[in-house]
């Protein structure tokens, strides 16, 4: 443990402890107001470029097992926390949080207002920030690394689904059984939960890179395309967004999260950045096929824009807190999306019935 | 859905009067409802027979009726108000069987009331143990296995079927009493056979041991289109074994995994569906293996809770308030959110702090019952503490109990060898008494691993290691002195939550030098606020805890503003009467045009409910504490006078730190209260008192006791409730009190007071404004002088002294209104014998029965006591007594049979839990209706038994007769049963008290009988026949009587009520 602090570009910095890797890290600064799943949320490439930092004051308590990864890596640059346990409590733990931080080489600062830190992101807007190993009083250091964090890249304009996605091909599907479906997957951050629910719904998953052109994703048959959650600005995912563009009505495609904008932007919507972005388990979306509240796990910076919808798409499902759309449907194509997680992992399995709709386009 | 228009007006039943596991969170739960009730439109009509509660309240509803929460109040009022719904989720337990009686005895059809919130299906699914395994079962969902067994023969075989350990729970007996886990075949054999033998109806249930498994609840709730939410995750701190009740509970749960935890929601899911509560808030229970995370559901409750109380206090989250919405339509996603206004209610509400829960005990009032913690809850009350890690909020939950402890204090032992602190430890670890965690922590003093730790008290090694790191910056604390230490320390151990008076003790110093070091170098708290989104949000709503951060999120307005201390945790002696003074402060403070800020530790009341004030903090009511505030917030004033003991001992440090005190005078409470000053005062006014002296040793106790004669009343200085109170009839058993009872000391003495026999006590409440005196109400005590005044039923107007008597009581406390220069409420307790008044007792302030009076007169007493407060005047208020047209009967209830080995009888120490309020246009009817309230029926065949002292046995001839008259056949002890018969009565048997005996009174008992038992004893230990009948009394929930006046105006109540039609329910509003 050393003396650590967050600088960020607007300028405000916290002093805290740095714990884990005594190492200095950078990107967006972002909340998650999850009470649980932080292994999860470290291990979902959609973090990738941020620093998150959670809400919940008690983080680490459970420790870290190798059931609950969402990916074989850590994605967050940094975290930051109240308080990171120093002990771990769970029948299923295998490493402390700390020590599995530390061997990934991603700082924790810890010991900060992060209700102070959580207000000035709503207020200001997530931003870019870096943290650092810095004694307390060491004022010039501040200065230089807010020049630093001003000079970091915003998220707008960044292909982060590059450095997440497969470089290879590779397929999941359950040993020993047949499947029922099989379902070609742009992976631009793809969640382990995702292919989980997939395999449960007896479909066979090949997972592409996200540049994987139309044709060669069609050379597998499949019954339905997917197109994954993952980091960065969906605008500039160029390859995977003609991709989907010329996959529309040839097959049945379904997309979560960044996959939803990928399909919104092949749709000819817009996308744009939010404020601070949903990150948590806790919000409200009305689907109204249904008309039925479900509460959703969400982890998105960016959303789609309801006023550039052409008449040939809709809104299907819509976040109650702000009104954005939270999913589409395509009414020309077999194609919808939604902006949040079914998969869960973390929070809750309200929205688990989208795959059943996914199996149903599929089946028709 | 919008709100359904084809009902127009609804019946709420409350829960009745405040018991053990049913407290005042239903009045918050009540409140809300009725508010949100009226809120739509709807007319509103209340049952509640507990006048101490704010949903009793004239303004709040339509139609309220103080009435007995039975079937046939409840019929009677159901065809003259004709509600179109009955809402009974909001009344605990009561309300739910009432329900389902209304129901099984037709009265629901006849009138055609539909019930809303739940249905009976759904109640029954519930609440029915073998229809809720059936359920379980459909579901999928592992329940404990048990099985009901009549024989050992069927113990055994249950013993095969399910596996040891078992835990053995015999029926019907009381507090759990026969209790026992099994870890062996012989052990099973001996706890079944004596279980067996115990239990009056010969049963036992047999239960698989899930003891020492994590506890969690889920508060959920559902709309009519079925979209359910989590409102609040509860983690025990105390494993499997502990009633919940009775446990310290965390929220959110904190060793939860993202995976089990949404395992736990779906699982509750799929519960409040199938067993169908289809609006509103329902709780859930899980306990989980910690080896291996195997869940097992323990039960649901089909209706708001304590623990649902407790969930909206820590999120933010109005439960009740929610779910009376829905149940008239609503949808969650119709209703906003309260505190952000922006965002719905169909959310999950996320938390950036911890919430500890601790509950708060009594057995110092029973001391003849068994303290270990158990499946029987037996705490009266809770606290809750908001801090941004558990550490901090525990803390701040340690020192809101006002037992005495700032932290973790260390607790005294009675051998200090350490083989015998050894063993004392390893057996208080595994079967816990409320003191468990200050033993944890010394254990953790003395060297115990958390491995050993965890062996004996199953409690989850997260919690240990939190306690363990306070237990060790206590030690490098206590290494220091106030001289050198760092501001950086300092600051880091107020962030644990430490209190000034606890880093005193460490440092060896002074309280103030603390606080003064802190200010030296700036160390005060933040504020944060409660706003239900961890700050995703901007939040509307002033619900702020402390912590030492960085961010101060309460910014003070600059209106004027009154600060109210609330009453802290219930207590036997201080319960739901103090909080609902203090609401009506916030309520009177508002509409005088000043900012009402509240500041109360007590999650289950209306004060901590953040409607009730412009602004909540939720916070111990310590020194350090609510100066914090106070000088964030420089009030204008501050109330004291109003939440009992709990502010009032406050009261010299504030005014010492320059604070405003409203109303009475410090220096007046003190004259009040000081045992010298009082003398002084009623001399001075030439009152008198009855004859007494402070002994500061046995000697001038036993030179005391002979100067004023036996019997006297001793006691402790400064004692609220009249705790270790006792009368004592001679100089042995003076020694005895002085020996086992107290400790005297210097600083405490021990007051000493003539005892008055066959004297009334009177009650009197009074308003003043500083320059006039009026009477508030005067109550007149059913039972003698020598029962403690909050045990005692007594009745406004009083029923039998004389006109003269009472107006020389109220000249007598006029003059000493003015004399003290009240402002605001004076309660004084006279003792009338013959013709002679004594004063016992004056207190310048609320006491526990202005919500009886208040609502007895239809007048908000409270409220006009801060309108004084605040410079009003009682000719501006135009405020003069009048006795009302009818009379209210005040009686109590009582938790004896929650306590395994404690006897029923009433003597000066206070015993009650709560109160209900009957009133008639006589006497009688107010009586007869008080005791209905109680015991909730009373037959009007079968016998009495009546067993009494040699000295009562004469009064009961008359109560025989009119009993007989009536109708009932009488059942005497030998004794009694001679002087009745010499008197010439007929149809009376004899019974014998002696279980040994043939044709005692106990097999009438178990043959349902008795229709009332009449008891009378002395008090202490003797007597152990009538302690066996008055135990088996409160398990058949029979009536009883144990003084000689109760059972006159039984017996003229019940002559009284066989000439009339029925009782009559009236509504307060008329």
């Amino acid at each position: 443990m050393t003396d650590g602090v967050l600088v960020l570009s607007n300028g405000r910095h916290y002093h805290g402890n740095l714990r884990s890797a005594l190492t200095s890290a950078s990107g967006e600064v972002i909340f998650n107001t999850g009470m649980t799943g932080y292994q999860e949320i470290l291990t979902d490439p959609s973090y990738t470029g941020q620093i998150v930092t959670m809400t919940y004051p008690h983080i680490g308590n459970y420790g870290i097992n190798m059931e609950d990864m969402e990916s074989n890596d850590i994605h967050v640059s940094g975290l930051i926390v109240k308080e990171l346990s120093h002990v771990t409590s769970n029948w299923r733990a295998e490493k402390s949080l700390e020590d599995w931080l530390g061997e990934h080489g991603i700082p924790v600062l810890e010991g900060i207002d992060t209700r102070a830190l959580v207000k000035t992101i709503r207020e200001e807007g997530a931003c870019p920030g870096i943290i650092a190993p810095l004694e307390k009083g060491d004022v010039s250091s501040i200065e230089a690394l807010r020049e630093k964090a001003m000079s970091l890249p915003v998220m707008e304009g960044q292909n982060l689904a590059k450095r997440v996605s497969t470089p290879e091909n590779y397929t999941w599907k359950n040993e020993g059984s047949t499947s029922n479906y099989r379902v070609v997957a742009y992976d631009v951050g793809i969640k382990y939960n995702i292919l989980r629910m997939m395999l449960q719904q007896g479909i066979e998953v090949v997972v592409v890179p996200y540049t994987t052109p139309a044709e060669k994703v069609l050379e597998w048959k499949p019954d339905g395309v997917f197109i994954s959650n993952g980091p960065g600005d969906p605008a500039v995912v160029y390859e995977s967004i003609q991709a989907v563009t010329q996959l529309l009505g040839k097959v049945p495609i379904f997309g979560i999260c960044l996959g939803h904008q990928i399909l919104a932007l092949a749709l000819n919507c817009q996308t744009f950045k939010l404020k601070f972005g949903h990150h948590g388990g806790n919000h409200p979306v009305i689907d109204y096929k249904t008309e039925k509240v479900e509460i959703t796990s969400q982890n998105h910076g960016f959303a789609v824009e309801e006023t550039s919808l052409p008449s040939s798409v809709q809104v299907t499902h819509r976040n109650l807190n702000d009104q954005t759309v939270e999913g589409i449907e395509s009414l020309e194509y077999p194609a919808y999306s939604v902006q949040y997680h079914p998969e869960a992992a973390p929070g809750p399995h309200d929205a688990r019935y989208l795959f059943n709709r996914f199996i149903e386009m599929m089946g028709q | 859905m919008p709100k359904r228009t084809d009902i127009q007006s609804i019946l709420l039943i409350g829960s009745g009067p405040i018991v053990i596991g049913q407290a005042c969170e239903f009045d918050y739960s009540g409140t809300q409802a009725c508010k949100a009730l009226k809120e739509e439109g709807y007319r509103v009509i209340l049952i509640n027979s507990n006048p101490a509660t704010i949903m009793t309240d004239p303004d709040l509803v339509d139609a309220t009726y103080i009435e007995p929460i039975t079937v046939d109040a409840l019929e009677a009022i159901i065809k003259q108000e004709k509600p179109d719904a009955i809402l009974p989720t909001m009344g605990g337990q009561t309300a739910l069987n009432m329900a389902i009686e209304l129901h099984d005895t037709g009265v629901l059809e006849k009138y055609n009331v539909e019930l809303i919130g739940a249905k009976i299906p759904a109640i029954h699914k519930a609440e029915n143990r073998e229809a809720f395994i059936r359920a379980m079962n459909k579901l999928n969902i592992r329940v404990s296995k048990s099985r009901i067994v009549h024989s050992l023969e069927e113990g055994l075989q249950s013993l095969e079927e399910i596996g040891l350990p078992l835990i053995i729970r015999p029926s019907f007996t009381l507090g759990g009493s026969g209790s026992g886990v099994a870890r062996t075949k012989e052990e099973f054999q001996k706890i079944v056979s004596d279980g067996l033998s115990i239990s009056p109806t010969t049963e036992v249930l047999v239960e698989e041991s899930i003891l020492g498994w994590k506890e969690y609840e889920l508060e959920v709730m559902r709309d009519l289109k079925d979209n359910v939410v989590i409102i609040c995750s509860i983690e025990n701190l105390d494993p499997m074994g502990i009633h919940t009740g009775d446990s310290i509970t965390v929220a959110p749960a904190q060793t939860l995994t993202d995976v089990e935890y949404q395992h736990m929601r779906d699982l509750s899911l799929q519960i409040i569906r199938e067993i169908g509560v289809d609006t509103g808030g329902s709780n859930i229970q899980f306990a989980v293996n910690p080896a291996n995370g195997e869940i097992v559901v323990i039960e649901m409750n089909p209706r708001v809770s304590r623990s649902s109380a407790l969930a909206s206090k820590a999120t933010g989250f109005a439960i009740a308030k929610i779910a009376a919405k829905l149940a008239i339509g609503y949808t969650l996603d119709e209703i906003p959110n309260d505190i952000t206004k922006k965002t719905p209610a169909s959310f999950e509400p996320t938390i950036d702090y911890v919430v500890t829960k601790i509950p708060r005990f009594t057995f110092e009032k029973f001391p003849l019952s068994d303290s270990m913690l158990t499946t029987q809850m037996k705490s009266v009350g809770e606290v809750m503490a908001i801090g941004r890690t558990f550490k901090e909020s525990f803390h701040k939950a340690l020192r809101s109990l006002e037992n005495g402890a700032v932290g973790l204090d260390e607790p005294k032992y009675e051998d200090s060898t350490p083989e015998a602190m050894e063993v004392f430890l390893k057996e208080r670890l595994s079967y816990p008494t409320s003191e468990r965690i200050w033993y944890l922590a010394d254990a953790m003093r003395k060297g115990w691993s958390d491995e050993k730790l965890f062996e004996y008290s199953k409690i989850d090694p997260w919690f240990l290691a939190q306690i363990r790191t306070l237990v060790d910056q206590e030690q490098q604390i206590s290494c220091n002195t106030l001289a050198n230490i760092e501001p950086g320390a300092l600051r880091f151990w107020k962030q644990l939550g430490f209190s000034d008076a606890r880093l005193a003790k460490l440092l060896k110093c002074k309280e103030p030098e603390i606080a003064q070091k802190r200010k030296e170098w700036n160390i005060i708290p933040v504020f944060k606020l409660v706003d239900t989104c961890a700050a995703e949000f901007p939040s509307e709503t002033p619900y702020f805890y402390s912590t030492y951060e960085e961010e101060n999120e309460s910014i003070p307005s600059t209106k004027k503003k009154v600060i109210i201390l609330g009453s802290g945790p219930n207590r036997i002696g201080q319960g739901i009467e103090f909080d609902y003074c203090c609401v009506h402060a916030a309520f009177a403070a508002r509409e005088k045009g000043y900012e009402s800020i509240m500041i109360n530790c007590n999650p289950e009341t209306v004060s901590t409910d953040y409607d009730t004030s412009d602004r909540l903090y939720f916070e111990p009511i310590t020194f350090e504490d609510v100066m914090h505030i106070i000088e964030l917030e420089n009030p204008a004033g501050v109330i004291v006078q109003l939440g009992g003991q709990t502010p009032l001992k406050l009261a010299k440090q504030l005014k010492n730190a320059g604070v405003p005190l409203l109303g009475t005078s410090f220096e007046s409470i003190d004259r009040a209260e000081d045992r010298q000053l009082f003398k002084e005062l009623l001399d001075k006014l030439r009152l008198q008192q009855p004859p007494n002296g402070t002994a500061f040793s046995l000697e001038e106790a036993y030179q005391i006791g002979r100067r004023i004669g036996y019997p006297v009343l001793v006691r402790p200085s400064y004692v609220l409730g009249g705790r270790a109170m006792m009368i004592v009839y001679s100089e042995e058993q003076l020694e005895g009190y002085f020996n086992e009872a107290v400790q005297v000391s210097p600083e405490h003495p021990v007051l000493i007071d003539k005892f008055l026999l066959n004297a009334v006590e009177v009650d009197v409440d009074f308003l003043s404004d500083g320059k006039s005196v009026e009477l508030g109400g005067i109550m007149e005590h059913i039972e003698q002088a020598g029962v403690h005044s909050g045990d005692s039923a007594c009745s406004l107007p009083p029923h039998e002294l004389s006109q003269s008597i009472l107006d020389k009581i109220e000249q007598q406390g006029k003059a000493l209104g003015l004399e003290l220069g009240v402002v605001g409420l004076m309660n004084i307790q006279f003792a009338v014998q013959g013709q002679e008044i004594y004063v016992i007792e004056v207190n310048p302030r609320a006491s526990r029965t202005v919500p009886f009076v208040s609502k007895a007169i239809g007048k908000p007493l409270a409220k006009y006591a801060t309108y004084l407060m605040l410079g009003d005047t009682l000719e501006s208020l135009n405020f003069s007594y009048h006795p009302p047209p009818w009379f209210a009967v005040k009686e109590t209830v009582f938790p004896f049979a929650k306590f395994a080995g404690s006897d029923t009888e009433l003597g000066p120490e206070m015993k009650s839990t709560g109160e209900v309020m009957g009133w008639g246009e006589t006497f009688e009817e107010a009586f007869f209706k008080a005791q209905l309230a109680v015991f909730k029926d009373i037959p009007k065949r079968g016998y009495v038994f009546i067993g009494v002292l040699d000295k009562d046995k004469h009064a009961m001839v008359s109560v025989a007769r009119q009993l007989i008259a009536v109708g009932f056949n009488i059942l005497a002890t030998p004794g009694t049963f001679h002087i009745l018969e010499s008197e010439g009565l007929k149809n009376i048997k004899r019974a014998y008290m002696d279980v040994k005996q043939e044709n005692n009174i106990y097999d009438y008992m178990h043959r349902k009988e008795v229709a009332l038992v009449i008891n009378t004893t002395k008090p202490r230990k003797r007597f152990v026949d009538h302690k066996h009948l008055r135990r088996l009394t409160l398990l058949y929930e029979l009536p009883y009587c144990t003084t000689t006046q109760g059972a006159e105006h039984f017996a003229r109540s019940m002559t009284m009520l066989n000439k009339t039609e029925g009782l009559v329910y009236r509504a307060l509003q008329g």
